[in-house]
């Protein structure tokens, strides 16, 4: 396809996908071609004709929810942002950071994202900052997404020619400088306080709250961390107005969201679809079903910290209210398919022991509960369990949940096991009668633990070069 | 560093260096300060510059020596302990000399459900070392890694950034045959 056409073909989509229209992972456009597919409108309506009070109203009024995972809505959490507060006229200046973390295993959205409208991400930051009074702000992205680096800094450098990073940008009196900072690799990174940690060069450890970061965040300023995502719906509110994004969905969660499906499925991808559309529709008509010769099992609809779901909810809408109405959580919108052939122990001990493997380590029902889920998993997925053993996972389970952990890793973790050992409660028995997995494929998880995945250790589980000093600590 | 030299037997003394024998403007490169120093102009403190300098100062060596850490901590006027904790939380970072290349396998669940596994054997055999072991000839390191972002292109890894999806059998011997064939000419 010629420019022209893909140009013309791009811009008949853009007011129903928003987002990903201008997506070319091949050459993603730059400065030039982006402005002439329409962008920048958003931002030159936000910082020449609207207070960043107006902005706010506009985005608060879409409806727009956070897709990091939690799905707050963001209008909320920018009017908590002391420059926003009716009373403050002089409040300090505030940090925006975009969270572009991405390490959630089967996530891979953002990355589309970043890598497919470098242009897009930077002006979606460049809204926010000028709505929460924000002079620098931060692009905060994971360290094994290079080529997205690459691209990012070069969308960064033609801003800044293009007068839309530093002074007088635009010819008004808002200034913003804007920074890439690319990750040394933690999952605990992708939880807001551990990033502002991060990024103050700490330990990625998170932070108790309150105070929030809009109160008190990086270097002690007021501090606004949103999604690759989240953001990048911003010059579309703002050039298309907040109606249009409500009317994106015929549901109750507002626009577009990115949607994505991999594990045991004919055409793994990733799409935008109006938020809402069932899991049946993404399974069926865009992941193509499931590869042949085998049979759903489960999934977890929005990556690896979700509860699993089954045959019987299929036809619940992919959006925060109806994921969390049927059990599960809408999280980052990612399914994860589980077929009949791959075992339900082996697939939760991988999850496990990627959860045990990243936590932190700050509080004691993580560090400690999670290796040891690891280790009882481990035995039960190689016959060597006892239905004693399926009781202690239970109360693992309650000692790690909401509310008795500093951040939501822990309570993450529970959700894919719990919900597990409701929905394959059977095969978790017959690896216990049999004494021995009834599912012959995937022994890895098996053939790992003998390479040293001890309770002790498990924090840190493939111990070698990068895992050195932790237990020194 | 791993787990066996933080066991209870102290460093041996005359071979140990202490923060004051190395000089930091000596150890590091122009190139490497000026990285330091334009990241901490851009922070509210020194200590915020401590990632990117671990960084930029491991694209340079490879790896990130009791030596380098020591002359980054001075030059952030931090302790080395502090720094050393830093430097040992993320998983980028090596405290251990490693191989010309860096092999990082993705074990997370699509990688999974689609058969790392398999692939992992594959190149345990090839290169006959396992997890957080190098070569004897200094070429290669094995690790493993958390998803790399190609769930829908499962099996992936990433070799010194480089990423590689849609891994076979096959295509991972094709590349570590091609990286093989380079090896020592890398500087
Ligand atoms: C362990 C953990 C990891 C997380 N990882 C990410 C991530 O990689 N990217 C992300 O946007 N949010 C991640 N989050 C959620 C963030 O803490 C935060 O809620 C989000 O960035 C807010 O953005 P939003 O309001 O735009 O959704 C993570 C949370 C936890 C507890
Ligand atoms: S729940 Fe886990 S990852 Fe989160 S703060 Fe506590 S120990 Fe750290
Ligand atoms: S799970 Fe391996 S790339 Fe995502």
């Amino acid at each position: 396809m010629t420019s022209k056409n893909w140009l013309a073909q791009a811009l008949s989509q853009a007011l129903t996908k928003p987002l990903t229209h201008l997506v070319n992972l091949d050459q993603p456009l730059d400065f030039e071609g982006y402005v002439q597919a329409g962008g920048y409108i958003g931002a030159t309506k936000a910082l020449t004709q609207l207070t960043p009070k107006e902005v706010l109203a506009i985005v608060s009024d879409s409806g727009l929810k956070g897709r990091g995972g939690a799905g707050f809505p963001t209008g909320m959490k920018w009017s908590c942002v002391p420059a926003l507060q009716e009373q403050s006229n002089q409040a300090q200046p505030s940090y925006l950071i975009c969270n572009g973390d991405e390490m959630e295993p089967g996530t891979f959205k953002d990355r589309y994202l970043l890598e497919g409208v470098p242009q897009q991400l930077i002006e979606a930051m460049i809204i926010a900052s000028y709505t929460i009074s924000a002079d620098k702000a931060f692009l905060f992205l994971r360290g094994e997404y290079q080529l997205a680096a690459t691209r990012l800094q070069q969308a960064i450098d033609q801003a800044y020619e293009n007068n839309w990073l530093g002074k007088n940008i635009q010819g008004t009196n808002y200034q913003l400088d804007l920074y890439l900072h690319t990750s040394a690799g933690r999952y605990i990174c992708g939880e807001e306080t551990a990033l502002i940690n991060a990024l103050e060069g700490k330990r990625a450890i998170p932070r108790a709250k309150p105070p929030f970061p809009q109160v008190s965040g990086l270097f002690g300023k007021p501090t606004v961390v949103n999604n690759v995502e989240t953001l990048s719906n911003l010059p579309h509110i703002l050039k298309h107005g907040s109606q249009w994004f409500k009317d994106l969905s015929p549901h109750s969660d507002p626009g577009t969201k990115m949607y994505s499906a991999c594990g045991q499925v004919k055409n793994p991808g990733v799409w935008e679809l109006p938020m809402g559309v069932t899991i049946r529709e993404l399974l069926y008509d865009y992941a193509g079903g499931m590869k042949e010769g085998v049979k759903l099992k489960g999934l977890l609809p929005g990556g690896a910290s979700t509860d699993f779901l089954v045959e019987q909810h299929l036809d619940t809408p992919m959006d925060f209210d109806s994921i969390a109405k049927a059990g599960s959580r809408l999280g980052t919108g990612g399914l994860i398919v589980l077929d009949d052939k791959h075992c339900p122990v082996a697939m939760v001990l991988n999850l496990l022991r990627f959860f045990a493997q990243e936590s932190c380590g700050w509080c004691t029902p993580c560090r400690d509960g999670t290796p040891w889920a690891v280790e009882i998993l481990t035995r039960i997925e190689q016959g060597k369990g006892s239905l004693a053993d399926m009781a202690q996972l239970a109360d693992l389970c309650d000692f790690m949940w909401l509310g008795k952990t500093h951040c939501a890793l822990a309570p993450g973790a529970v959700e894919p096991l719990k919900s597990a050992m409701r929905y394959f409660k059977d095969d978790f028995e017959q690896h216990i009668e049999l004494g021995c997995c009834p599912y012959q494929s995937n022994s890895n998880e098996q053939q790992q633990e003998s390479q040293g995945v001890q309770p002790e250790l498990a924090k840190r589980v493939t111990a070698g070069v990068n895992q050195g000093g932790e237990n020194d600590e | 560093m791993n787990n066996s030299d933080f066991s209870l037997q102290p460093r041996i003394p005359s071979i140990m260096v202490t923060d004051e024998e190395i000089d930091f403007r000596q150890y590091l490169s122009a190139t490497e300060l000026s990285v330091i120093e334009h990241e901490v102009s851009i922070m509210e403190t020194r200590e915020a510059a401590g990632i990117e300098a671990l960084k930029i100062v491991q694209k340079y060596r490879g790896w990130i020596s009791d030596d380098s850490l020591i002359a980054i901590a001075q030059c952030l006027q931090m302790s080395s302990a502090q720094l050393e904790g830093v430097a040992t939380f993320y998983n980028l970072i090596y405290r251990q000399k490693v191989g010309h290349y860096v092999i990082h396998l993705c074990d997370s669940i699509s990688c999974h459900l689609t058969g790392y596994d398999e692939i992992l054997k594959v190149i345990q055999t090839y290169l006959g070392i396992g997890y957080g072991q190098t070569t004897p000839d200094g070429e290669f390191t094995l690790l493993s890694n958390v998803c790399l972002g190609s769930c829908d292109k499962s099996p992936a890894m990433m070799i010194n950034g480089q990423h590689y999806h849609s891994l076979t059998n096959e295509s991972v011997v094709s590349i570590l045959n091609g990286l093989s064939k380079n090896a020592g000419d890398i500087v």
